[in-house]
């Protein structure tokens, strides 16, 4: 007999938080907010634009941008979650227990690791990699360009999954990584650990698909002459990172289904009885999880290359060792991943060997930092925007590499393990490498995807907030650490704490600033974008191929292939006077906009949503539609079209005016 | 730089002197730095799709080590000597090997762009596959009835595990390969459909040999004490 | 900090008020913190604290070069200073790379050697040297002979800690002495969760894992009282999942026990049972007596009799 609970599961109204008022509060002006965009998108009549030219579009350009709109939606969200905790640790002394009972903060440090990695970094990365590879290389799309909108709505679907937990329900009070026992079925019965395992599931397929499709487009759809070493640098990291991510993510896809199981079959993987062993899920989530945190810096890495030696006026110094340097990483970082639990009594010599294989990282690392020291050298740089926040990673991030290093000798970790000197190590290296080449990347690029540059006064100042502020945000949490503080905690006994929390809230508060600054850059640039305007399509007397486009780029990116004969392909074209083609067009083929992308995933998210809540009939018929979707859409084969050569002319020549 | 275009200059010379004349305007009015004709990159489908299958080949790996771990945690319960019908396995083996067979005759048909020949092995195919699965339901549903579910243990939690997720590739692959005659039948052997067939053939191979390794690593290895 | 070529001009035009913390911060930072961790009260901490100054000295090395490189080099070779030389092209130098390569490659190698050797002697599994009992804090060595090590068994419980001393026949919540000069051999274990026990005075954390269990050995050299509480989040009462740890006399340490005999309690399975149940803030509790084989069968989880573990629900 199907009764109500087959299709409402554990859904029901209490699992609005009517009670909290932070919550019922933010619910309204995420509500306000809500109404007001999509009025203001009712009004303009923006509907059918949005639905045709950015929701269904294939186009790696479209794709890119809206993964980057993604991470930093997401990074106000996670930031946000950030000041909460910093405002709840400097406050919660002695008998004050701070604004955040310990229900709440633990769902709010578990929020921000989950979006700040998984919905923040990685969107940027990705959206990075997808806009510029492909004008890199010389090509036209992706491998896979219906794939590639696949892969996006995935990851939007997941991030959406973990902000409906806000108002539906509650997030997983774990950590981010969510260690059973605690997260198994008997530890965590609620829906947390379930909406973290579906929303992650849901965005690890579309990121997994991504990394295939990156590689195959890397590899086949060069222009021809781009041999390997021929490829710019940032498109030799962002090949080693998706290798990372093929060979990371599945294992990510596997454990998470085995706690499921743990938690929906009643199985025994990681229980305490029955021959479980929570150990194998430490293992294997840090198998993924080391390699994941390469898949953001490597990017990173190929963003400060390029920006160096474009800013600099040079050749990147040592090319080959670059390249070396990238892959030895991306080999490396594969034989360091119980360096993150020294601490679980692995014996001596196991620990020793894999903190000996971290510290190996860092030569290649270091050699890296040498090479963009030495293309300074003689060089003729300009301080714009993107080589600021490049000189601002060269010297922040390599003290987290340092404290890195230290973390990595097993005594040493024995006693800063889990401590904010831990926490204050990996925010260095995100923040200093993944964020701060991101933003580098950012506004290096925006000109060659709006069409004007960002406004320089706004830029500088939101560089100075977060660089000044990183500092005061995160050094106290270093001495912290020294002090014996371990992570995680949402209240203190020791007074003499209280000054290094209030210190790291007033660099949150620096960051903040540093975040809105950022936002008023947009608003001002697009305000005066005439002012900034690129025509050229090269504001930066850029090395490489994608600033031989217009800004922005036409939807087929080059009217005709390029042919490769050098490094820095665009310098070497300039140099030898190369003059754009004004004739001979010919037609172009490109591939179709297609819905199906988008709907696929939106039923994977309520199929997820579905499992979340144990509406076990929902769940199922979900399931079945994103079947017989996916087989729908197999069946239309119709997926390309060709743009007329007198198109082609018309757009070219537009350009030349 | 300067040398570099030295270098390329001689070359062209050199070029110049063994070609014949008419050619030569030819390869003077080319241009450097673009291609004037249509371009079709290479095809990525089938190395995407390989690509994919060893993502697919890392998740199996998983399970392959949570077995390594987990399969002697009997906690109390039935090991896999009192549990496995190891003659009941070998037919289930026979099934799936042959289905490779099988499916190896269709892309025989298939390069030979004979569609009734290619329908019918894909058939037969699809029928030994079905035949798998079918044994292996059976198999699991006499393992629940006799309490041995993947509740009772860790050993039993990653045998489910991991033979279930191999039968769920499987039956995915019967859904496709359903798919695959409907498109074959309305559209014939076409290159786009060609693509697909050889796809589904690596997909299959390659639960083939997972397979292998399941009866190896959990079947014979499981039954010695 | 950041200090880039515009830094210091940038730096100039920046209000006082923000100038002056810039300067003073980080001076201020580090005057009159009491960093634990590099002023322990045990042998073990102690080496552990010294290894943090000496990879971080080794690390300097290349920080300190490379930082001053950035900075030397953005403010040289800015487009500015047409003076400085201008090699557009220069983007090799074997030697170069050489140097670049090997010097990190040495420090890693010392820095390796220092590992290995020192993650040997600092493992937690192994019993006290005789060089670390009574040495570097009260500079006074004991011969091992002389000294008996005592044995704790800790289990970490939803949100408390169980002290058993097996030799003395006590339990203790929340409350953990030693004798000074006395290796202390820790047997670890918890109830549900995985947490991390964690004495920064005394030595490094090891997980504490239901099912399992993990050893300690440490030593402590001076009298006092320190904090000791569980480094991995363990859910709802994790941030005072807190316990005082004493380092006492020798005759510090036998009123200390007498005081647990003195309470007339016994902890019996029932008793443990009871205290498996979830509670926060639990005060200290003594126990006179435990039931045998206590914390053997609570790693083999058979406290109940049947190996499934009693289901405690959490909120």
């Amino acid at each position: 007999m199907i009764d109500s609970s087959w299709v409402l599961g554990r859904l029901s109204w209490d699992a609005i938080p009517f009670q909290e008022p932070i919550l019922l509060w933010t619910f309204v002006a995420v509500a306000c907010g809500g109404v007001g965009v999509l009025g203001a998108i009712t009004y303009f009549r923006l509907w059918s634009v949005l639905w045709r030219d950015w929701v269904t579009s294939i186009d790696h350009k479209k794709i890119g941008i809206m993964y980057i709109v993604l991470g930093l939606v997401m990074l106000l969200r996670g930031f946000a979650d950030a000041v909460m905790m910093r405002l709840q640790q400097s406050m919660a002394f002695g008998g004050s227990l701070g604004f955040l009972p310990p229900h709440h903060y633990d769902q709010v440090f578990t929020a921000h690791g989950v979006i700040m990695i998984f919905f923040v970094a990685m969107p940027l990365v990705t959206g990075l990699m997808n806009y510029v590879v492909p004008l890199q290389i010389g090509a036209r799309d992706v491998a896979f360009p219906f794939l590639n909108n696949f892969s996006f709505w995935m990851t939007t679907f997941g991030a959406g999954l973990v902000m409906i937990s806000l108002f539906v329900g509650e997030f997983a009070r774990t950590g981010w990584l969510a260690y059973p026992p605690l997260s198994g079925i008997a530890a965590s019965p609620d829906v947390g650990v379930d909406y973290y395992i579906w929303s992650l599931q849901i965005a690890g397929v579309g990121t997994l698909l991504s990394g295939i499709n990156l590689i195959a487009t890397i590899i086949k759809m060069r222009a021809p002459g781009m041999s390997l070493m021929k490829m710019p640098v940032f498109t030799w990291t962002a090949l080693c990172t998706n290798v990372l991510i093929v060979a990371a993510f599945p294992v990510l896809t596997a454990v998470l289904a085995l706690l499921s199981l743990d938690r929906y079959v009643g199985t025994s993987f990681f229980t305490n009885d029955l021959g479980g062993n929570a150990m194998m899920y430490v293992n294997l989530i840090w198998i993924w999880g080391h390699p994941e945190v390469y898949i953001l810096v490597l990017p990173a890495f190929g963003v400060f290359s390029e920006v160096v030696s474009t800013f600099s006026g040079k050749r990147l110094f040592g090319y080959a060792s670059m390249v070396y340097a990238t892959v030895v990483i991306t080999i490396l970082s594969y034989l360091v991943w119980l360096h993150h639990f020294f601490t679980m009594g692995s014996g001596a010599s196991v620990n020793s060997f894999f903190g000996i294989t971290t510290m190996i990282i860092s030569i290649p690392t270091g050699a890296k930092m040498f090479n963009w020291l030495f293309t300074m050298y003689r060089g003729r740089i300009r301080f714009e925007l993107p080589m600021l926040w490049t000189l601002g990673f060269m010297i922040t991030f390599v003290i987290g590499g340092m404290t890195g290093v230290l973390l990595a000798v097993p005594p040493a970790d024995f006693v800063l393990h889990n401590s904010l000197f831990l926490v204050a190590h990996f925010h260095n290296v995100i923040i200093g490498g993944v964020l701060f080449g991101m933003l580098a990347g950012i506004t290096y690029w925006f000109p060659k995807a709006f069409g004007y540059r960002l406004d320089p006064f706004w830029g500088k100042l939101s560089f100075w907030f977060w660089q000044i502020g990183f500092f005061f945000a995160f050094m106290p949490l270093y001495v912290l650490g020294l002090m014996g503080v371990t992570r995680r905690l949402s209240h203190f006994e020791d007074p003499s704490l209280q000054i290094w929390f209030q210190i790291a809230a007033f660099g949150a508060a620096l960051i903040a600033l540093g975040i809105l600054s950022f936002i008023v850059q947009l608003v001002v640039s697009y305000v005066r974008r005439e002012a900034l305007r690129d025509l050229t399509g090269d504001p930066w007397d850029g090395r490489t191929l994608e600033w031989s486009t217009s800004s922005p780029p036409p939807a087929y990116n080059f009217a005709f292939t390029p042919r490769v004969h050098d490094n820095d392909t665009w310098a070497d074209m300039k140099r030898n006077n190369y003059r754009r083609p004004q004739e001979g067009f010919i037609r172009i083929h490109m591939p179709k906009n297609t819905g199906a992308g988008f709907v696929i995933a939106a039923l994977c998210a309520a199929c997820g949503f579905a499992l979340i809540w144990h509406m076990w009939l929902p769940a199922a018929v979900f399931f079945v539609a994103v079947l017989a979707a996916t087989i729908i859409h197999t069946f239309n084969y119709d997926r390309e079209f060709y743009v007329p050569a007198d198109q082609v002319a018309q757009v070219e020549r537009a350009r030349t005016r | 730089m300067s040398e570099v275009i030295e270098r390329m200059s001689s070359a062209n010379a050199a070029r110049l002197h063994a070609v014949p004349a008419g050619a030569v305007e030819a390869l003077v009015e080319r241009p450097r730095y673009y291609l004037t004709e249509e371009h079709h990159p290479q095809n990525g489908t089938l190395l995407g799709f390989w690509i994919y299958l060893m993502s697919d080949c890392l998740v199996f790996a998983c399970l392959f080590a949570m077995y390594g771990v987990l399969g002697r945690n009997y906690a109390g319960g039935p090991t896999g000597a009192e549990l496995f019908d190891l003659p009941l396995v070998a037919v289930n083996t026979s099934l799936l090997l042959l289905s490779s067979i099988t499916y190896g005759f269709a892309m025989l048909e298939m390069q030979r762009k004979r569609l009734p020949g290619t329908l019918a092995w894909l058939v037969i195919t699809g029928l030994f596959g079905a035949g798998f699965i079918g044994v292996e339901l059976h198999e699991f549903a006499h393992l629940i009835h006799e309490g041995a579910g993947p509740q009772r243990s860790a050993f039993l939690s990653s045998f489910f595990a991991l033979v279930g997720t191999h039968g769920l590739h499987v039956t995915f692959g019967i859904v496709w390969l359903a798919t695959l005659l409907v498109q074959l039948g309305r559209r014939g052997i076409t290159a786009a459909n060609q693509r697909r067939l050889m796809c589904l053939s690596m997909f299959w191979h390659f639960l083939d040999v997972v397979w292998i390794g399941v009866f190896t690593f959990v079947y014979l290895m499981g039954v010695l004490p | 900090m950041g200090a880039a070529a515009p830094t210091v001009a940038a730096m100039s035009r920046l209000p006082k008020f923000v100038r002056l913390p810039l300067v003073l911060g980080p001076t201020a930072l580090f005057a009159g913190c009491n960093t634990i961790l590099l002023h322990p009260a045990g042998a073990v901490a102690s080496e552990q604290g010294h290894l943090i100054v000496v990879a971080t000295l080794l690390m300097l090395l290349v920080i300190i070069p490379v930082i001053a490189l950035t900075v030397l080099f953005a403010w040289r070779y800015r487009k500015s200073n047409t003076r400085a030389t201008y090699t557009p092209d220069w983007d090799h130098s074997t030697q170069l790379e050489l140097v670049i390569w090997a010097a990190p490659l040495l420090i890693i190698i010392a820095l390796g050697a220092v590992t290995w050797i020192s993650t040997h002697t600092l493992d937690p599994y192994r019993p006290l040297h005789r060089g670390t009992v009574g040495s570097k804090i009260s500079g006074d060595v004991k011969s091992l002979t002389d000294v008996k090590p005592i044995t704790v068994e800790v289990v970490a419980l939803d949100w408390k800690w169980l002290f058993i001393y097996p030799d003395q026949g006590i339990a203790v919540v929340n409350d953990l002495a030693a004798p000074v000069d006395v290796p202390i051999t820790f047997k670890i274990t918890a109830s549900s969760v995985m947490n991390s026990f964690f004495i920064p005075a005394l030595a490094g954390q090891i997980y504490a894992m239901p099912g399992m269990q993990t050893e300690l050995h440490a030593v402590i050299n001076r009298s006092g009282d320190f904090d000791g509480f569980s480094a991995n989040y363990s859910g709802a009462g994790f941030s005072d999942m807190r316990f005082k740890f004493h380092g006492l006399s020798a005759a510090g340490f036998d009123s200390w026990v007498q005081s647990a005999k003195a309470s007339g309690q016994s902890l019996d399975r029932e008793g443990y049972l009871q205290l498996e149940q979830p509670s926060q803030r639990d005060p200290v509790r003594r126990y006179a007596s435990v039931a045998p084989d206590l914390f053997d069968s609570i790693v083999e989880r058979t406290v109940t009799g049947n190996n499934v573990a009693p289901a405690a629900t959490r909120d």
